[in-house]
């Protein structure tokens, strides 16, 4: 059984916490005593039918608010699939909470209400999904029952975005007509509307491809930690392995190697786990490797190919989400970065446009970033970075800031490129 | 399928890159062992992460002195196997020293004055990051909470204002004083965690699986008859075959009852189960709805 991960978004009032409430509940993963609750709480306020929306809100302030203030994952299954929902709440003042959401997302499912069709918002969702690299958009256009399960309101909210999605970079696009309070098309296709001949959502879910979303291409092992067993005698007691989870292509025994930065090649004597070698690891993998050569490899190494190995540069172009109200991001400004098992220090060189979400246009004259905006940069690093472009690998593409006055984490990093 | 990993694969391997993150980037980690499943999983999690190599950090029991003899014999044997450094944490100490005050009544329960040992104890030992158990699946409140999840130097949670986690890239960055939760099985749910047990075939201690015992019937729960609780009148005991979904303080865990006598049959029992764990076995968690949230500000597990 495989996993997939996905993330959803809709304006306030789309309906999403109705379709996530109805997956969970068709799917099982809703317990009695979990309806007992939101029956009593739609009760008392009032509500004239049970309210499935209130299974996944989470926190009493937002219960208090009435509203989706955070990330919140939820999990259910079917027998073919596991599914991770990272369920993102689509204020406008809430990018930062969808970009969290999106990071880990191999696919993302936007709702619109039928009535509404595409919004500013449903494009700024599309545009974040494109931007966060997921690979599979899922277009859902919810409240049909609303428009009398007409084809020709689908069609239209299809083309109109079709139209704009062409300036994304998305490969992989779905429409399904629905009706999440009522069920149709959600689990089962729906007999109300006989003109759609695309899967119901769940049967979607259940078999997108996404094996091939992997990059299998460009080996990358960012070395997480030395392990080295103290013991005086027994079998291990000169073993030096290096622990991490490989962010890309396939590493075997035998495979030569080049260790970042030192430069030094050596060749994959094993690849060990505690349930006994392999031969071969691939991403997500968590492995260790032994080296023939004894070299000096440590935490923040990156370990490739000799022919095929990351970018290595302490100047990068990015796009960045700025997630705090506190600060905002400003030339010259200094912050620690994160990046693989990388942490160094790095100051932004400068700004280069903020990017209006909504209409996608650039602002060339912006001085800062501030909450939820999103803009490119070029930063300058302590120390060299082993990456690749984010488009190509999200895990050596990716990157956070922290600000180091408070420790808080300020900013999502995408790497474009090497600065020019 | 050439290069896939099945969802449990794909989840011990996310959980084994949180506890590397946390042994590389942290000074004194602590792990919570209660003998309970998802703490059983948790650390044969960290036993792999560091294979052939020993636990770099130490163990770590909040024992309220309300424990089922079999889980603590669990709990010995399983550091001594991994010859793991254990720390008990003691809740009758804090109540001998004055720190909490013992509840009174029938109902009265320890699971509350936990939090204070746990606190203490994490300022004495100065550890810095703290792995728990928990699950996003558990609860409403536990859904939003990061993998690492920041505390202040008083130990309280802030819901409102937890650090973006993006990726893998995990910011464990705090002051003297404040701490980290880690959450390296946030993603497992209770049937991954079974399906864990059954694939790798390991040992948990025995009243998870269906055996005979003395219980009674109290807020539509089965409580073992032990000499941590009083039966009030009109509460009759009676034997029943029975096990346990989740093992705590015994005054307020309840059993089920249940056949399932093997990991196989609960596994079955769970895929057909229509109540949570919580809901089903937790007195301490019914309380309200908002009540998980409201112990976790305050520094709870
Ligand atoms: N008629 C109709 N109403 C819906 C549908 N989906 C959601 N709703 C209603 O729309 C309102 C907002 O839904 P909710 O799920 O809370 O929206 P959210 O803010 O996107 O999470 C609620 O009153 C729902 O009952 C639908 O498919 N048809």
């Amino acid at each position: 059984m495989e996993l997939l991960r996905f993330a959803t978004a809709g304006s306030v009032d789309d309906g999403k916490s109705t379709l996530i409430g109805r997956l969970l509940y068709d799917s099982k993963a809703i317990f009695e005593d979990q309806l007992e609750a939101v029956e009593r709480t739609s009760r008392a306020r009032g509500d004239e039918y049970t309210d499935l929306a209130l299974l996944t809100d989470g926190l009493r302030a937002e219960r208090e608010q009435g509203i989706t203030i955070d990330v919140a994952y939820r999990y259910f299954a079917t027998p073919k699939r596991k599914f991770i929902i990272a369920d993102t709440p689509g204020h406008i003042q809430y990018t930062r909470n969808m970009v969290t959401g999106a990071s880990t997302a191999d696919l993302a499912l936007i709702l619109i209400d039928a009535r509404k069709g595409v919004l500013e918002q449903s494009r700024r969702h599309s545009f974040l999904s494109s931007l966060l690299g997921i690979p599979h958009l899922v277009l859902c256009v919810n409240k049909m029952d609303l428009v009398d399960y007409d084809e020709a309101v689908f069609e239209s909210i299809k083309a109109e975005f079709r139209d704009f999605a062409m300036k994304l970079d998305v490969h992989d696009l779905t429409f399904v007509p629905m009706s999440a309070l009522h069920g149709d098309n959600v689990v089962h296709r729906s007999p109300n509307m006989p003109w759609y001949e695309g899967a119901s959502l769940l049967h979607h879910l259940e078999e997108v491809h996404i094996a091939s979303d992997r990059n299998l291409i460009d080996a990358r092992f960012p070395v997480q930690y030395v392990i080295r067993p103290q013991n005086q005698t027994g079998p291990y007691h000169d073993y030096r392995g290096y622990a991490g989870t490989m962010a890309g292509g396939v590493l075997k025994p035998g495979d030569e190697v080049v260790v970042l930065p030192s430069g030094f090649e050596s060749t994959i004597r094993s690849i060990d786990t505690y349930d006994g070698p392999v031969d071969e690891a691939f991403a997500p993998m968590s492995v260790t490797i032994t080296l023939s050569d004894d070299i000096d490899v440590s935490r923040g190494d990156m370990i490739s190919r000799p022919h095929n190995r990351p970018h290595s540069s302490q100047d990068i172009d990015a796009t960045v989400c700025w997630m705090t109200e506190l600060s905002s991001l400003r030339p010259n400004a200094r912050y620690v970065l994160k990046h693989t098992t990388r942490t160094v220090k790095a100051v932004v060189r400068a700004l280069q446009y903020r990017l209006d979400v909504n209409t996608l246009h650039r602002d060339e004259d912006a001085s800062e970033l501030r909450l939820n905006e999103i803009g490119r940069v070029t930063l300058r690093t302590q120390l060299p970075l082993f990456f690749d472009e984010y488009r190509r690998n999200r895990d050596t593409g990716s990157f956070v800031l922290v600000d180091e006055a408070n420790n808080n984490t300020v900013a999502a990093g995408m790497i474009l490129s090497p600065a020019q | 399928m050439p290069y896939e990993l099945s969802h449990l694969r794909a989840l011990e391997a996310e959980s084994i890159h949180i506890i590397r993150e946390v042994a590389a980037e942290f000074e004194r980690p602590v792990l919570l062992f209660s003998g309970g499943k998802d703490s059983v999983v948790m650390l044969r999690l960290a036993e792999k992460a560091f294979w052939p190599a020993r636990l770099p950090f130490a163990v770590m029991h909040v024992d309220t002195g309300h424990n089922f003899p079999e889980v603590m014999a669990f709990r010995d044997a399983r550091v001594a196997e991994l010859g793991a450094r254990l720390v008990v944490a003691s809740v009758q100490k804090s109540i001998d020293e004055g720190r909490v005050v013992e509840e009174s009544g029938p109902r009265a329960s320890r699971n509350r004055l936990q939090t204070v040992t746990l606190l203490d104890a994490i300022t004495e030992h100065g550890f810095d990051a703290v792995f728990g158990g928990a699950r996003r699946d558990e609860e409403k409140a536990r859904a939003k909470e990061r993998v690492f999840s920041f505390r202040d130097e008083f130990g309280q949670w802030d819901p409102k204002n937890q650090r973006p986690e993006l990726w893998s890239l995990y910011n464990g960055r705090h002051r003297k004083g404040e701490h980290i939760r880690v959450f390296p099985i946030s993603n497992w749910t209770e049937l991954d965690i079974w399906q864990y047990i059954a694939d790798e075939g390991m040992a948990i201690p025995d009243l998870y699986y269906a055996h005979h015992r003395e219980v009674f019937r109290r807020d539509g729960m089965l409580l073992a008859v032990t000499e941590f609780v009083t039966v009030m009148d009109g509460e009759e005991p009676f034997d029943a075959l029975v096990r346990f979904r989740t093992v705590g303080d015994a005054s307020c865990t309840g059993a089920v009852e249940s056949s399932a006598a093997t990991v196989d049959d609960v596994i079955t029992e769970i895929a057909a189960t229509r109540i949570t764990e919580r809901g089903a076995t937790r007195a301490d968690d019914r309380i309200s709805e908002a009540g998980m949230e409201d112990r976790k500000r305050e520094g709870y597990f």
